[in-house]
């Protein structure tokens, strides 16, 4: 069943991403998580950041129709110190690769990266044959959220980024350093 | 000028070249040392100017290598396509065009980048996309074993 036919309820319970929220912790802390987690999912800023079509597709997202901005991240910042989520909207190259990679290094904590389309995920149609395509991001930084497609549609982006308002959402301040110390041990 | 009047004029300029009607293109295929002098006279000549180069690409043919030119004049518009190729791969060159149509100098540098082929009295002849430890992975019998995933 695609996105289409899901229903809200289903929607806000698919999968159990909340339980990974691991209980323990005492109730001021979990308060605590909550404001910050609040705060954070609300207003997700996205770097301005497209290698090819898929870009296009993200430009969509965010234009009137679409629009992301309901969701806190209309404000596309042309800078990663002001961004918090980089959208991989694109093919990398071996030549973007490093480039790719300051950027994400000049973001600051907390930052995600969504993986948009097929390039992003694998290398996609470049897959066989290729001899500059990275087989995808993750090779270069650690992903949140895939989004395949070629390109996706922009409901799919939405989906994507409500996903990952949700992995926002079961963060602790102690589980979001475990899952740093995870990322840089990759 | 129409496509029979074109090849008539190339005829005019050469007799041995050999000059096929395609369906959208005059095609004139040469061999490279005559290259530069019927593309100087192509560029220059009152009733044809060619002052414009449509597209330079560099072709694999297999065993040859070779370059396509798209010409254009802009004020007759009329275009024509000259072909040449050279059976050395290991030190391919050819006459650079460059000095006739100034586009034509990151063209070749694209194709010097991708496939190899040198052009002579080229005025800054570098790699243009890759660095130099790359080989030239357009070609057929380029290998990497480790980027390139194949079937």
């Amino acid at each position: 069943m695609g996105i289409k036919g899901m229903k809200y309820e289903e929607f806000r319970d698919n999968e159990s991403l909340e339980l990974l929220k691991e209980s323990g912790s005492n109730i001021l802390l979990t308060t605590i998580d909550d404001v910050i987690n609040w705060g954070r999912k609300n207003s997700l800023w996205p770097l301005t950041f497209a290698t090819s079509c898929c870009g296009i597709e993200m430009m969509q997202t965010g234009a009137p129709r679409h629009d992301f901005a309901r969701f806190g991240m209309e404000v596309y910042r042309a800078s990663p110190r002001q961004a918090d989520v980089i959208v991989v909207a694109g093919t990398i190259v071996y030549k973007m690769a490093p480039v790719l990679k300051r950027l994400y290094d000049q973001m600051s904590e907390p930052k995600y990266v969504v993986a948009m389309g097929a390039c992003a995920i694998s290398g996609g149609p470049f897959f066989l044959n290729s001899y500059s395509v990275v087989r995808g991001v993750e090779h270069v930084i650690p992903v949140d959220v895939y989004v395949p497609g070629c390109p996706p549609r922009p409901e799919a982006l939405l989906y994507g980024m409500l996903q990952l308002q949700r992995l926002i959402e079961t963060e602790t301040i102690k589980s979001r350093r475990l899952r740093n110390a995870s990322h840089n041990s990759k | 000028m129409n496509k029979i009047e074109l090849g008539e004029f190339i005829k005019s300029t050469d007799q041995d070249l050999e000059i096929k009607e395609g369906k959208q293109f005059v095609e004139v295929t040469l061999p490279p040392s005559k290259l530069y002098s019927l593309a100087k006279q192509l560029k220059e000549r009152e009733e044809v100017k060619f002052d414009f180069l449509d597209c330079l690409s560099g072709v694999d043919y297999g065993h040859d290598l070779g370059v396509v030119y798209h010409l254009r004049s802009t004020i007759y518009e009329h275009a024509i396509v000259l072909k040449t190729r050279t059976s050395d791969r290991e030190n391919p060159k050819l006459d650079s065009v460059s000095d006739l149509w100034r586009t034509a100098e990151f063209h070749e540098r694209e194709v010097y980048d991708l496939l190899g082929i040198k052009f002579n009295n080229h005025p800054d002849l570098r790699r243009l996309f890759l660095d130099n430890s790359w080989g030239f992975p357009l070609r057929k019998d380029y290998v990497d074993d480790i980027t390139i995933v194949t079937k």
